[in-house]
C-alpha cells in the first residue's frame, strides 16, 4: 500500500467516507426509505440526499480554498451542519 | 402455491464488476486524492501540504481558460451532434439492403481510432495536400487551422461532429426501430403531420437513448484529448488547448503530479456535478410527463 503514497488525513477521510456508506446500507436494511419531497426542488431518496451532500460539501471546500484564508477545518464545519439540514429537510 | 425463493446470490455474481472497478477506478482515485495533498519528489521523499494545490489550481487562470474553451468546447459538439444525429437516423432507410448498407457506412467513423482521426483531419484540412483545406483556398476562403484560432476551432468541432454523429444517429435509429408499429397507424388515422409524429410519437420514445447519447458525449467530449492533441497540439497558442491536454502538460510535462492530482479531483467533480445535473434534469422530465 506505500505506492499509494497514504496520508493520515487522507486515510481518515476515506475511512469516513466508508463509515457513512456502511451505516447508509444498514439504515436502508432496517428500515427502507421511500422517495419524498423536501425544500430541494426535486423528490429524493435517502441516498440521492447523501450524494447532494457529498457533492455539494466538495464544492464549498473548494470555495473556501479558493476564495478565503480562513481555515478548511470551518468549511467542514459548516458542511456538517448542512449534510444534517440535507438530510433531514431536503 | 408457488412461492417466490428469495437469496443473494446475485450479489456474488456481480462481484467479479466491483473488483475491477476497484481496482480500475477506486484505488487510482484514492492515490489521486492522496498525490492531491502532498509534495511529491520521488516515492521515499514527499511532503503533506494540505490543501496548497488546490488553492493554486482554483487560482490559475490557465486553467480557467481550458475550463472556459472546454465548456463551450461541449456544448458546442452537442448542439451539433444530437439534432443532426436525430436527423440521420429518420433518414437513413429501414428495410431491405439500404438498411444494412446505410448502418455500415454511418458505423465506419466509429470504428477509427482517435489519433488516426487527428491524423486523417490534420492531412484533410491542410490547403496544399489535404481535400477540405483545397477546396477552403479554391473558394477564396483564407483557411489555416495551424495559424488561426478560429479555423482550428472549426477543424476540431467538424473532426467531433464527424466522428461522434454516428453515435447518436446509431441510437436513434435503434430507438425509433423500437416504436410500435400501431403508434404509427394511430398517427396515419388521425392524418397527423410528418411533424406531429416527430413531436409527439418519436421525439417522446427517443428520450431514454438521448439520455445515454448526451451524457456520453458529454462525458467523452469534456474528456477530450487525442484528437486535438494530433490535429493541433492545443494550438495555436493555447486557443484548443482543452483541460485533459492542461492537465497532461502538468502531469507529464512539468511532472507536478500535486498540482495535476488537485487538479484532477477538480475536473472529476466538475464531470460529476454536470452529469448528475443533466441525468436529474432528464429523468424529472420524464417523470411530469
Amino acid at each position: 500500500m506505500a505506492w499509494m503514497s497514504w496520508t493520515l488525513p487522507t486515510a481518515l477521510f476515506f475511512i469516513g467516507i466508508a463509515a457513512i456508506l456502511v451505516s447508509m446500507t444498514v439504515w436502508q436494511i432496517l428500515s427502507p426509505c421511500v422517495e419524498r419531497r423536501g425544500f430541494l426542488p426535486l423528490a429524493t431518496t435517502r441516498g440521492d440526499r447523501l450524494f447532494i451532500g457529498l457533492l455539494s460539501s466538495a464544492f464549498i471546500h473548494l470555495a473556501f480554498v479558493a476564495l478565503t484564508n480562513v481555515s478548511i477545518a470551518i468549511a467542514t464545519v459548516l458542511c456538517a451542519v448542512w449534510m444534517i439540514i440535507l438530510m433531514r429537510w431536503g | 402455491m408457488q412461492t417466490k425463493v428469495e437469496n443473494n446470490k446475485a450479489w456474488f455474481l456481480v462481484l467479479p464488476v466491483f473488483l475491477i472497478v476497484a481496482f480500475s477506478a477506486i484505488i487510482p482515485l484514492m492515490t489521486v486524492v492522496n498525490y492531491s495533498v502532498q509534495d511529491i519528489f520521488d516515492p521515499s521523499t514527499r511532503y503533506f501540504v494540505g490543501t496548497e494545490w488546490f488553492q493554486q489550481v482554483m487560482l490559475d487562470s490557465r486553467l480557467h481558460d481550458a475550463l472556459l474553451r472546454q465548456f463551450i468546447y461541449s456544448f458546442t459538439v452537442l448542439a451539433i451532434e444530437i439534432p443532426l444525429g436525430i436527423c440521420v437516423a429518420l433518414m437513413m432507410p429501414t428495410k431491405g439492403k439500404g438498411a444494412s448498407l446505410a448502418l455500415i457506412l454511418v458505423a465506419i467513423p466509429l470504428l477509427i481510432p482517435w489519433n488516426v482521426v487527428g491524423t486523417i483531419w490534420q492531412i484533410f484540412g491542410r490547403a496544399d495536400i489535404g481535400l477540405f483545406g483545397a477546396f477552403m483556398s479554391y473558394i477564396g476562403v483564407d483557411y489555416n487551422y495551424a495559424s488561426n484560432p478560429t479555423d482550428a476551432w472549426l477543424t476540431v468541432v467538424l473532426m467531433d461532429v464527424w466522428h461522434w454523429t454516428p453515435l447518436v444517429a446509431l441510437l436513434c435509429y435503434s430507438g425509433l426501430r423500437a416504436i410500435p408499429e400501431v403508434y404509427y397507424q394511430a398517427a396515419r388515422i388521425d392524418r397527423a403531420s410528418r411533424w406531429a409524429v416527430f413531436r409527439y410519437i418519436q421525439l417522446p420514445k427517443l428520450t431514454n437513448v438521448l439520455i445515454i447519447g448526451v451524457l456520453l458525449r458529454f462525458m467523452d467530449s469534456f474528456m477530450i484529448y487525442t484528437e486535438p492533441f494530433v490535429l493541433t497540439g492545443g494550438g495555436p497558442g493555447s486557443s484548443t488547448t482543452f483541460l485533459s491536454q492542461a492537465l497532461v502538460q502538468q502531469a507529464i510535462g512539468q511532472f507536478d503530479l500535486g498540482p495535476a492530482a488537485a487538479f484532477s479531483l477538480v475536473y472529476f467533480l466538475i464531470i460529476l456535478l454536470v452529469c448528475w445535473v443533466f441525468y436529474t434534469t432528464i429523468m424529472n422530465m420524464q417523470k411530469d410527463k
